[in-house]
């Protein structure tokens, strides 16, 4: 491939760009910008792919959360059959990564994809959507027609509910926010919701199992952004059935491992273990040049320091200072990774799903989202499954706040619970062309991941990034 | 994808996953490309844009295996490969280079990590390249082939030395590892889909739902 060629002086020639940090942001660009010709630089200080969003092997995680020297009990300890995501979100079928990768074979080459089987919402002992059903894990209507035939409800409530979900099935974006007599730029969801007359715990519903909002500050925005949601899931519920969702096989790590190979295919160079030391400037502000750190190719245990030119950087936030390039969201999410040896309650023995505690259910502001995947997704051996408990933390004991989650799982047979983390966001200011993405969110899915993805390709690139046009087989 | 293809009782046509493995300029595209095109180019620069190539060998009348050869796309330069690169392969040719003593180190290294990640019952082929620069000049050989047989003997490997640059041994490595894998049952490269498996690619039903047409 490169024989004979020297990989310091191939460095040493510089690059359009140097993307620091191998999330699903930083890679599905760096595979874009591959594929459209630029000379791309990606480097990790880690030595696995994925950043925050890696999927990491059993004995990784043992280090990772008991300290150096910790490695798992008989049992747990065959590598070859765990990849347990840091992260957990889930794929909305119709959502735009999913569009993104059907532009791009050669990344499905490399992942396969399985169905989440459920979309559930816990309930407790009082009234609420599902007053019929008792207290325990319930299965959220997979369609709207089911939500509206449900005899979860009562028969008012049905038609009205009915009358609303055929409004959002109507509605289309791309004619502007007047509709049925409402202006959804303008209107509140709150006001919608009063005109058709929907009741809390309907609300409550449509808001968080439907829309998948984690609060309930969406009451108060214009409607175009929820009723654009509740489509996006009921799309992605017509697309194969039984719940939105869809996973990659052998976990979320794999998606930024594949787009780095999109990358790699199309000339991207690679370097994981390599540090990032420092930025150079030109005099005009703008970035010239990074200084990296990383173990000489050609000689073991020998370390380079090398000043790598570039006019670009793409840096996950991690790599950049507060102050100057990133700000906190001022939210916090604390997750816990649970190993199981049974499927979870309630869920019909179900291989997979993701299980919503609305926050009105556990008296919180904030929903506590479980994701739970199994051996039928290549994540764990046969016998097990592995659920992460996940919340915006509201208080100043993080770890109590998910033990509504911890009691809809129990017996557990391992915890590991991650420090709670802020989300990091991007200063606007990219005068210096260091572009910094944001953390990953503390939502289900990766929605908000592609709408950074297209942030920061315009920003970048100064126009719209064509998602029907990445195809690379039909730009050559 | 991966599923033998019977086109009558008689005859097998099955696919298998190759991927390659070894330290950086052991020679490990330019195998391939012998393999595959029958070219050799001593300068020659990376194949961009090609995710796999494939090649075909007829092992007898009635058996036809189909080689899909993974390249590593350099990512094995700064020591930076995915597991995904090799979890699902059917097999791996790892390559060394008889005339640097470290290579086979590497090697070893790498046949240890595919015996510990990879699929469990992969076939693998240590391959030990650049025989014609020892055939031209014995001294530069710094490997000994007894030694090499004796490690990839020890491991469970097939054994061979190449020259990708004059031929010698290549189609025989990789029908070699044809006759190793099982023809006679799938080989599937992913494993077998599961009930939900997702074709990522179907037209999707109710795309006015999205907003957008086929995405195809």
């Amino acid at each position: 491939m490169d024989d004979g060629q020297d990989p310091i002086k191939d460095l040493e020639k510089g690059f359009d760009v140097v993307v620091m940090g191998t999330g699903l942001t930083e890679t599905i660009l760096s595979g874009v910008m591959s594929v459209q010709g630029k000379r791309v630089l990606h480097i990790d200080s880690n030595s696995y792919y994925g950043g925050e969003g890696a999927s990491l092997k059993m004995s990784q995680i043992y280090e990772k959360f008991r300290g150096d020297g910790s490695k798992p009990p008989a049992g747990l300890d065959k590598d070859r059959d765990w990849n347990i995501d840091l992260i957990p979100k889930f794929l909305m079928a119709g959502g735009e990564l999913a569009r993104i990768l059907r532009q791009l074979k050669q990344v499905q080459d490399n992942v396969q994809f399985q169905q989440i089987a459920g979309s559930y919402v816990f309930r407790g002992s009082g009234g609420g959507f599902f007053g019929l059903g008792g207290s325990g894990v319930h299965k959220v209507p997979s369609t709207a027609l089911e939500a509206a035939k449900s005899n979860l409800i009562g028969i008012m409530e049905k038609g009205r509910l009915k009358s609303f979900l055929e409004s959002v099935a109507a509605y289309d974006d791309a004619k502007g926010p007047q509709h049925q007599g409402m202006n959804l730029e303008k209107d509140s969801m709150k006001s919608v919701y009063d005109k058709f007359s929907l009741e809390e715990p309907t609300r409550d519903f449509v808001g968080h199992a439907m829309a998948l909002y984690s609060d309930d500050s969406y009451l108060e925005l214009p409607a175009r952004q929820t009723f654009n949601k509740i489509k996006l899931y009921a799309g992605s519920v017509a697309m194969y059935g039984k719940s939105p969702y869809i996973y990659p096989l052998y976990g979320l790590g794999e998606l930024p491992s594949a787009f780095t190979r999109l990358s790699a295919v199309h000339g991207g160079t690679y370097m994981l273990n390599t540090e990032v030391l420092d930025f150079e400037h030109a005099d005009d502000g703008k970035v010239s040049g990074v200084k990296i750190k990383f173990e000489n190719p050609r000689k073991d245990g020998e370390y380079v320091d090398l000043v790598v030119k570039t006019g670009r950087v793409l840096a996950s936030p991690n790599y950049v200072a507060e102050g100057k390039k990133k700000k906190r969201t001022g939210q916090q999410v604390v997750r816990a990774i649970c190993v199981l040896n049974h499927p979870v309650k309630g869920t019909d023995n179900s291989d997979s799903g993701q299980i919503i505690i609305p926050q009105s259910e556990a008296n919180r502001k904030n929903d506590i989202y479980i994701a739970v995947i199994s051996s039928a997704h290549n994540v764990c051996p046969k016998g097990y499954w592995i659920a992460i408990v996940s919340t915006i933390v509201e208080t100043q004991n993080p770890q109590h706040e998910l033990k509504a989650g911890f009691e809809l799982l129990e017996p557990i047979e391992e915890t590991f619970l991650a420090k709670p983390f802020d989300l990091w966001e991007q200063l606007d200011d990219a005068s210096d062309n260091v572009f910094v993405s944001k953390s990953l969110d503390a939502s289900s899915h990766l929605e908000t991941c592609t709408d950074d993805v297209k942030h920061l390709y315009k920003i970048m690139e100064g126009k719209d990034l064509d998602i029907d046009g990445l195809n690379p087989d039909r730009a050559e | 994808m991966a599923q033998p293809r019977a086109s009558s009782a008689n005859t097998r046509f099955a696919q298998f996953k190759l991927v390659l493995l070894g330290e950086s300029a052991v020679g490990k595209s330019s195998l391939v490309l012998r393999f595959v095109k029958d070219q050799f180019d001593d300068y020659r620069e990376s194949t961009i844009g090609a995710a796999f190539l494939t090649q075909t060998i007829a092992l007898d009348e009635n058996t036809t295996v189909k080689f899909e050869i993974w390249d590593t796309a350099g990512q094995e330069r700064y020591k930076s490969l995915a597991p995904m690169y090799y979890r699902n392969a059917n097999c791996a040719v790892v390559v060394y280079d008889i005339t640097q003593a470290a290579s086979l180190d590497k090697a070893k290294a790498w046949v240890k990590e595919l015996q510990r990640q990879a699929n469990e019952s992969i076939v693998i082929a240590l391959a030990g390249n650049k025989l014609d620069l020892a055939t031209a000049n014995p001294s530069k050989r710094a490997i000994e082939t007894a030694d090499a047989e004796a490690y990839a003997k020890e491991a469970g490997l097939l054994f061979l030395e190449t020259s990708a640059k004059t031929a010698e041994n290549v189609q025989e490595l990789f029908t070699a590892i044809a006759r190793k894998l099982p023809t006679d049952q799938a080989g599937p490269r992913r494993g077998a889909p599961g009930i939900r498996g997702v074709d990522m690619n179907r037209t999707p039903q109710t795309a006015n739902l999205n907003g957008q047409g086929c995405a195809c």
